[in-house]
Order: C-alpha cells, then sequence, then structure tokens
C-alpha cells in the first residue's frame, strides 16, 4: 500500500521507501528522512522575492537579506519537481522535518484498508437557503 | 541552595502541622502574584460533584444541544452588542469577544464571532478570582459584582486588552461566569496605543490590572473608574467600554437567566461540563487519525522590534496514539529588556487558534479543544517569559509561534482521511499596520490603531490560491474597518490604502493571497504621531509549504521634507500611487527618502510627511512550476506580480502586449527549467558537507538553539550561551548606545576623539 504524504511524496508501506508522486522515482529509506535522497540548491532569496525598491539607493527593498536568510530549495533528482523548500539561517543544518513512525503508520492503514487518493478537504458549498 | 540534610531529620509535619504552616502561609502572604498553579495548566478543571449531580439528573442530547445553542446565541449578541457599542477601534472590526465559564472557571462557549484567543486565556483570571476572592474577606464575590483585568501575566495576550467579568448566581449559589473582552488599545504605556515596543521592563507596559472588583450591584464604581481613567490616554474610551463590556455581559446573563427558569441550573451546568468534556473526547479521536510522526519546523523573527537580530522559534511538534506534544524547547531566552516576550499562556491561546480557526472550525469555540493538547517550553524563554520580563509585544513571539504551529500541523493533515478544512500553508502573520497617538482634530488625545492589521493575507490551500488581505490569524470572522470613519476621528488621511502591493509575492503552484499598500499623512495636528510593530524586513515570518516560497520581506519606507497635501494641491501630477514609484521615482524635490525595519518606535510626525508600508502575504502552496499558466496571467492583469517577474519566476511564454500564453513554449521552458534545477542542485550528503555549520554565523545577533541540540540557547553570539533549563539576564543595548558606539570607534580611527578627556 502506498500512502501520499505530501503533495509530492509518499511512502510505500511494503518497500518503507519514500517516493516521487509525481515520477515515481524511489527517493529513499522512509525511516529516513526523505531529504536524503534529494538533490538541494542554496538559493539566494532575492531571485524569489525580488527588491521592489531600488537596492543602490535603500538598505531595506522588500527582498529578504541574503546574508540573513537563504532558501534551500529540495527537488526530485529524475523529474526535478520541487518537493519542498525550507527557509534557512545560514549554516543552519537542514531540519529532519518528517520522522515518520513506520509501524504505527502500517498498522494504522492496515486498519483503514486500501488507500485513496489523497482527501482535499470539504469544499465551501453555496448555502441553499432554507425553504420548506 | 544550602545543604539541610542532618541526622535525625525526617520527621515530617503531622496533618495538623500542615494545616498550621498552611494557615501561617495563607494568613501572611505579602503579595498575590500570578499563580503557577493556574498560569500553567490550559486543561479542563476536574469534573465538580455539583456538575456530577447535573450531568446525573440532564444528560440527554438534544436537550443539551438545544440550551448550548441558546447560551451561544447569547454570547452572539452579546458580542454584537460590544461590536457595535464598543469606543474601541478594535470593537468596531470585532476584536473583541464574549465568553460563558464553568463555576470553576473554564471556557464553556464563546462567542461565534471576535478573538477566541481574548476569552480562552480569561479562564486564568477567573480561576484566580475562585481561588483568591471567593473566600477572601476583605473581596468575596457577590451577585451584581464585576470584576476587571488586563494584566498579562494573570492571563491574558497583552494588557491592552481588558476584560469584564461577572459571576452568574442562581438562587444564591454561583452556577457560571460570563466575560467580555476588548483590544482596547491605550492604556498608559510608555507609547500610545497600548502595545509599547519601547517597553524595558513591566513599569513600561502601562496599567496592570490584577483582577479586581470594579462593580457593585451592577454598577460601575465611580473611585476606581477616576483612577483607572487617570492612568489611560483615553479617559473617555475607558469609561465607554466598561459600560459597554457590563451591558454585553448582563444581556448574557439575562439569557442564561431564561434558561435557568425554564430548564433549571442543572441543564445549565450539565451543558456546560458536557460540551466542554465531549469536545475534549473528539479532538483526541480527531489527533488519533493522524500518522505517528515528528514534524520540525523553526520561523525566524528578524527583530526585537529595537533592532535587526535572529531570534528563533522553534517547534517540534510529536504525534502519538491520541497524544500531540507541541514542544519549543530551542526557541530563544528571553529578554529581559526587549517587549517582543509572551508568557506561555499566550502561546497556547494562539495554539488553540490554529485548530479552532484553520483545522476543526466545526468544533464548538471554546478551551476544550485545546485542552488535551501538551505544550514544552524551556522556562524564562521567548514563549514562556517570566515575571520581569515586559511582553507588550508578546504578539511577536505568540503569531510566529502560530506560524510554526500551523506549518507543522499542515504536514500532518495531508495524508489524514478525515479532513475538516483543506490543507493550509502558512497566513502571513505580522500586524503590519499603524499604531497612532497624540492629540487629534478634535482636540481629543487618542492612542490606537488603524484596522489593517487584520488584513493578514491568506496561505494557499491545497486546490486553490490564497485569498489577500483576508483576515487576521487571531480571528477569521474580523474585518479590515473602514478608514474613512476612521479619518472622522484622526488627523491624518490614509492617502493609499487597500492598493496591492505589486511583486510582494509568496510563489507556489498556488500562491499566497497578497498584502495591500498603506501611505499615511498626519494633516490636522501638531502633535501626532506614528509606530509600527512588526518583524520581517530582514528574513519572511514564515515557511512555504510542500515546495511553495513564503512571502518576501517588507519595509517601512519614509519620504520627509515634504508636504503631500501641498504637492496634491497644487502639483498633483507628481504624488504616486505605490511606494514603487514614490521610492525609486523620488518625485517630490528636496525631500528625504529612507528604509527602516518594522520596529518604528512612537514617532511625532510632520504635516504630510509620509509614512508607507504594506501588508504580508501568505504563504504558496507546491511548486511554482505546476501552477496553472492562466492563473500567473490573471495576476498580471490584477496588478499583483509584474510581467518581467512572472515570466522569470513561472517560466510562463506569453505575448508582452496581448498577454496570450504560448503554451507549448511555457511547457519547453518549464521542462528545461527542471532540467536546470537538477543541474545546479546537489545531492544532500554533499550538500550539508558544505553548508552546515557547528555553530550560528558570528555576524549574526543570533538566539535560541542550533541544529538539533536544543539544550544551549545562544544569546546574541557563538560564545554567549545558556543552558537551557538555567535561566540568565538576557539584556541588549539600546540601539542608540550601539549607533554611538560604532560613531565613536570611526571618530577615535580618525584620531577624533584623542584630546577629550575620560
Amino acid at each position: 500500500m502506498k500512502v501520499a504524504m505530501t503533495e509530492y511524496l509518499r511512502i510505500d508501506l511494503k518497500s518503507e521507501k519514500w517516493e516521487c508522486r509525481v515520477c515515481d522515482h524511489e527517493i529513499g529509506a522512509a525511516t529516513q528522512s526523505y531529504k536524503e535522497g534529494l538533490l538541494v540548491h542554496d538559493r539566494d532569496p532575492r531571485e524569489i522575492h525580488p527588491p521592489i525598491i531600488d537596492p543602490d539607493k535603500y538598505r531595506f527593498t522588500f527582498s529578504p537579506d541574503p546574508e540573513w536568510v537563504r532558501i534551500l530549495e529540495y527537488c526530485c533528482p529524475s523529474c526535478g519537481t520541487q518537493v519542498e523548500t525550507e527557509y534557512a539561517v545560514p549554516g543552519h543544518p537542514p531540519l529532519y522535518d518528517m520522522e515518520v513512525d513506520l509501524p504505527a503508520l502500517k498498522a494504522q492503514w492496515a486498519a483503514r484498508g486500501e488507500a485513496a487518493e489523497p482527501y482535499a478537504g470539504p469544499a465551501v458549498a453555496r448555502d441553499e437557503g432554507h425553504g420548506h | 541552595m544550602n545543604d539541610m540534610s542532618i541526622s535525625g531529620r525526617g520527621k515530617l509535619p503531622s496533618a495538623e502541622e500542615i494545616d498550621l504552616i498552611k494557615k501561617f502561609l495563607n494568613d501572611t502572604t505579602l503579595f498575590l502574584g500570578p499563580d503557577p498553579e493556574i498560569m500553567q495548566n490550559h486543561d479542563l478543571m476536574p469534573r465538580t460533584a455539583d456538575e456530577d449531580e447535573a450531568i446525573g439528573k440532564v444528560s440527554d442530547a438534544h436537550i443539551i444541544a438545544k440550551i448550548r445553542d441558546r447560551i451561544q446565541s447569547g454570547c452572539d449578541e452579546g458580542y454584537e452588542m460590544v461590536e457595535q457599542m464598543g469606543a474601541a477601534p478594535g470593537a468596531k472590526w470585532g476584536d473583541v469577544i464574549t465568553g460563558v465559564y464553568s463555576a470553576s472557571g473554564d471556557l464553556a462557549i464563546a462567542s461565534a464571532g471576535g478573538v477566541l484567543i481574548f476569552s480562552a486565556l480569561v479562564h486564568h483570571p477567573i480561576k484566580f478570582i475562585i481561588k483568591n476572592w471567593i473566600n477572601d474577606p476583605t473581596v468575596g464575590v457577590r451577585e451584581g459584582d464585576g470584576f476587571i483585568h488586563n494584566d498579562s501575566r494573570y492571563g491574558n495576550v497583552h494588557n491592552t486588552d481588558q476584560s469584564m467579568i461577572l459571576p452568574i448566581f442562581h438562587k444564591g449559589k454561583l452556577v457560571c461566569w460570563v466575560a467580555s473582552t476588548v483590544h482596547e488599545g491605550e492604556n498608559g504605556a510608555i507609547e500610545p496605543g497600548g502595545m509599547p515596543s519601547m517597553a524595558e521592563s513591566p513599569s513600561d507596559e502601562g496599567l496592570k490590572m490584577s483582577p479586581f472588583r470594579v462593580v457593585e450591584n451592577y454598577q460601575i464604581k465611580r473611585d476606581i473608574l477616576t483612577f483607572l481613567q487617570n492612568s489611560v490616554r483615553e479617559p473617555k474610551l475607558q469609561y465607554e467600554d466598561m459600560k459597554v463590556k457590563l451591558f454585553a455581559c448582563l444581556r448574557i446573563k439575562q439569557r442564561i437567566e431564561e434558561t435557568l427558569n425554564t430548564d433549571g441550573p442543572e441543564a445549565l451546568i450539565s451543558t456546560l461540563r458536557l460540551t466542554m468534556e465531549n469536545v475534549r473526547a473528539e479532538v483526541k479521536r480527531r489527533i488519533s487519525e493522524w500518522p505517528d510522526m515528528t514534524v520540525r519546523t523553526y520561523i525566524i523573527q528578524d527583530s526585537t522590534l529595537r533592532e535587526n537580530c535572529v531570534v528563533k522559534i522553534n517547534c517540534k511538534l510529536t504525534k502519538t496514539g491520541d497524544r500531540l506534544i507541541f514542544d519549543f524547547r530551542g526557541s530563544a531566552p528571553e529578554f529581559t529588556n526587549r517587549a517582543t516576550n509572551t508568557i506561555v499562556a499566550g502561546l497556547k491561546g494562539m495554539l488553540a487558534q490554529v485548530f479552532l480557526c484553520y483545522v476543526w472550525p466545526d468544533l464548538p469555540r471554546g478551551q476544550a479543544a485545546f485542552a488535551p493538547i501538551e505544550v514544552i517550553t524551556d522556562p524564562h524563554s521567548i514563549v514562556n517569559c517570566s515575571y520581569d520580563a515586559p511582553n507588550s509585544q508578546s504578539l511577536m513571539s505568540i503569531f510566529t509561534g502560530f506560524t510554526a504551529g500551523q506549518h507543522a500541523v499542515a504536514k500532518f493533515l495531508y495524508s489524514c482521511p478525515e479532513k475538516y478544512t483543506k490543507v493550509h500553508a502558512p497566513t502571513f502573520n505580522m500586524i503590519n499596520t499603524f499604531i497612532w497617538g497624540g492629540v487629534s482634530q478634535h482636540g481629543e488625545t487618542l492612542g490606537n490603531l488603524c484596522a489593517d492589521l487584520n488584513g493578514m493575507g491568506a496561505g494557499a490551500t491545497a486546490d486553490r490560491d490564497g485569498e489577500h488581505a483576508l483576515a487576521p490569524i487571531f480571528a477569521t470572522m474580523a474585518d479590515i474597518g473602514e478608514q474613512e470613519l476612521n479619518e472622522e476621528e484622526v488627523p491624518f488621511l490614509q492617502l493609499v490604502s487597500k492598493k496591492m502591493t505589486r511583486d510582494a509575492i509568496a510563489p507556489g503552484k498556488y500562491r499566497g493571497g497578497q498584502g495591500y499598500t498603506m501611505m499615511v499623512a498626519t494633516k490636522d495636528s501638531e502633535q501626532w504621531g506614528f509606530m509600527t510593530v512588526c518583524q520581517g524586513a530582514k528574513i519572511p515570518p514564515l515557511q512555504g509549504l510542500f515546495g511553495g516560497y513564503a512571502c518576501g520581506a517588507y519595509p517601512l519606507s519614509k519620504v520627509k521634507g515634504v508636504d503631500v497635501y501641498d504637492v496634491l494641491m497644487n502639483t498633483p501630477e507628481k504624488f504616486k500611487h505605490s511606494i514603487e514609484e514614490i521610492m525609486n521615482e523620488q518625485p517630490f524635490e528636496g525631500a528625504s527618502y529612507t528604509t527602516h525595519h518594522m520596529g518604528m518606535g512612537f514617532e511625532i510626525s510632520k504635516r504630510g510627511e509620509l509614512f508607507m508600508i504594506s501588508q504580508g502575504a501568505g504563504a504558496g502552496y507546491g511548486d511554482l512550476l505546476e501552477r496553472d499558466p492562466r492563473g500567473v496571467i490573471k495576476d498580471i492583469e490584477e496588478g499583483l506580480i509584474s510581467p518581467e517577474v512572472a515570466a522569470r519566476l513561472y517560466k510562463v511564454v506569453f505575448d508582452p502586449e496581448t498577454l496570450a500564453v504560448n503554451e507549448e513554449a511555457t511547457e519547453a521552458a518549464r521542462a528545461a527549467e527542471r532540467k536546470a534545477r537538477i543541474a545546479r542542485s546537489r545531492p544532500y550528503s554533499e550538500f550539508v558537507k558544505d553548508w552546515s555549520r557547528p555553530n550560528p554565523p558570528s555576524y549574526l545577533q543570533y538566539f535560541g538553539a542550533w541544529g538539533d541540540d536544543v539544550s544551549r540557547l545562544y544569546m546574541g553570539s557563538p560564545e554567549k550561551m545558556r543552558d537551557a533549563a538555567t535561566p540568565r539576564p538576557n539584556y541588549m543595548t539600546h540601539p542608540k548606545d550601539v549607533r554611538i558606539a560604532e560613531l565613536e570607534a570611526r571618530l577615535a580611527a580618525l584620531g577624533g576623539l584623542e584630546h577629550e578627556k575620560q
């Protein structure tokens, strides 16, 4: 059984691997951080959040300060999908952000039966109003 | 501590002696400070004998639901009264709440609208009253009494919020409490508006009202009222809103009495108790549906509002079975002389809003929804500060704590088949607005703020862009007010208001909702000024979700040496309607144009000088290369993003004139970008070898744990730290002294100080 854990990641409960939901690439052991199997890029935040006011004139420009924060971009090594971002203080070790208790996950889904497509959550429906 | 072990010691006091010791301590208590037993506990009080008996008599689910709805309606009615009649600007936009509390003090039912965290914290002062005043012969609690409270150390977000608390009796017996809370604004602090960023100790924070009686026989006591009016800058506001809150509480009391008369006290008591117990049980059940997992995240504060520095809010969220534990250890140590600390109850109240506003909004609003969830912090940390630490800007830490919680929770929810809302990227979390004060055009002394703090951009969800300037994270049912109405009472105009700030974006497959520009200029007073109290001018205060990006940074821009009202009168074509144009084109000759971080202490403004800020964007969701090109073009058309930035980031190829998308070229550009990503990125294991450092960078003033080691908290430099469990003072130097020292060093280097006597 495969359980979708994020927009782009799933865990194969049988093989105990993280997989890419876009290209089915096997990323790595689900007992470890999925980041271990991804590629990382240290992005200058000014490239994503462009200065709105002139950086030659002003100290603060609407761009984050690249000496204070970086964006770690994690992508699938097979298809290049950007799986996660992490706004990090320069040099701060990346976080093991999803440490899954695999035996518990297996037991939980064994009780639930086959995993369906992830449920997005309730939609906001138009109220039909009160009527008789 | 002294070693008191001596041979023969070990005789324990008898029960009689213990009673005597207790009586002695009670009789000789010098000062009833905040009670840790009350302040550290957010769970429900144990079921009382009265509640047990009531539930034995009335427990039919239909009767309970009927009475709960009646009480809920009463709370909503009280809420409407405060919103319609309240004098505080905050009241007019819904920054208020009403609630009904059990006889033991737990919040059972809160109004459907308003700021839940307010009432979710009022159980603390009620429990203080129960513990200390009911049996005190000099105080007591009687029918017709009303108690006032604002001191956050006894249970409140910050001292700008004031509560009115009434005990409700039935045939002489206390059956429940009602309370109403309003963000009043002014409270006599060192700066106007009630949320001073300049406070360096609790003594700078204005009124400190531990719970005390201010109403007898349903009448406000004039002597105490006069004292309170003398203690704040807005005596009219103080009186008006005390009355408004009292009468809102009395209306709720009336609705409760109607229920007591029709269904009896047992039905009411049972309803309040079972509502809480059932919600608590349901929360445990819902948590058990989440995957067992630990999620780690951190949010970075980039200032204390006085100076830029790096302040970590560290969050490890662990779910095991039906237990959910927020572990905030590793967050920054408390600042001894900065106002951004929070008491832990404030953090918990805000985390409760994650669940009741964004995860389980279907649950009855009350204290129970967060009751079974556990929270761990370091003592004397920025999220669990001590009695002696100022906390008037606690919003900085409770909001970034909220975002850490919201970010972590989303990672649990994705796989969960049972959802009550969509998976949600973090919503913007800073109060990007102007706080103001001084003497108005009508000669009144005022101190308050613009409702624009309520216009936070929403985070994107799993299938939809975030909504713009939607609602504040602390009240999803509040609004951003009518600035024009406000301008009738204050001597300034918002010359640009509610215009989206182009390119201040949070990209993603679904982008975050954006924020809007605010430009203010004083007009009709020589005694008027502004302050801003936000972080995020250097580091975004959010994280993105599942490949989406956070928002960017938001500075304060000022234009001085100009009177824009003269410009508008004489050369109106020179006035521009965006920060981008005014700052880049500098259209007013002779004016000075400067930028600053968003912690501006109260500053007197001259007529026609511009102060300009922007509300912030919620975080994006998913890989931006998956964004529908039509959505990108729509954003261009709506002025949210410039064509150049859109093309560069989203890799959408379109005709610059018609904005018609070239689908094939877009597909090719995106495929190329995916390849380029792979080419420029490195395998994780290789990357961390170069990236990860054992200590924070020496050029940053860094506060909090570094990496996984939460046993040590850095205090501003790689050399200075404290044991996480052992508090130490953490003083910051006055920013002006820092600047003077820098300038003196430069003078000294040039030989300018050689002959100065020391």
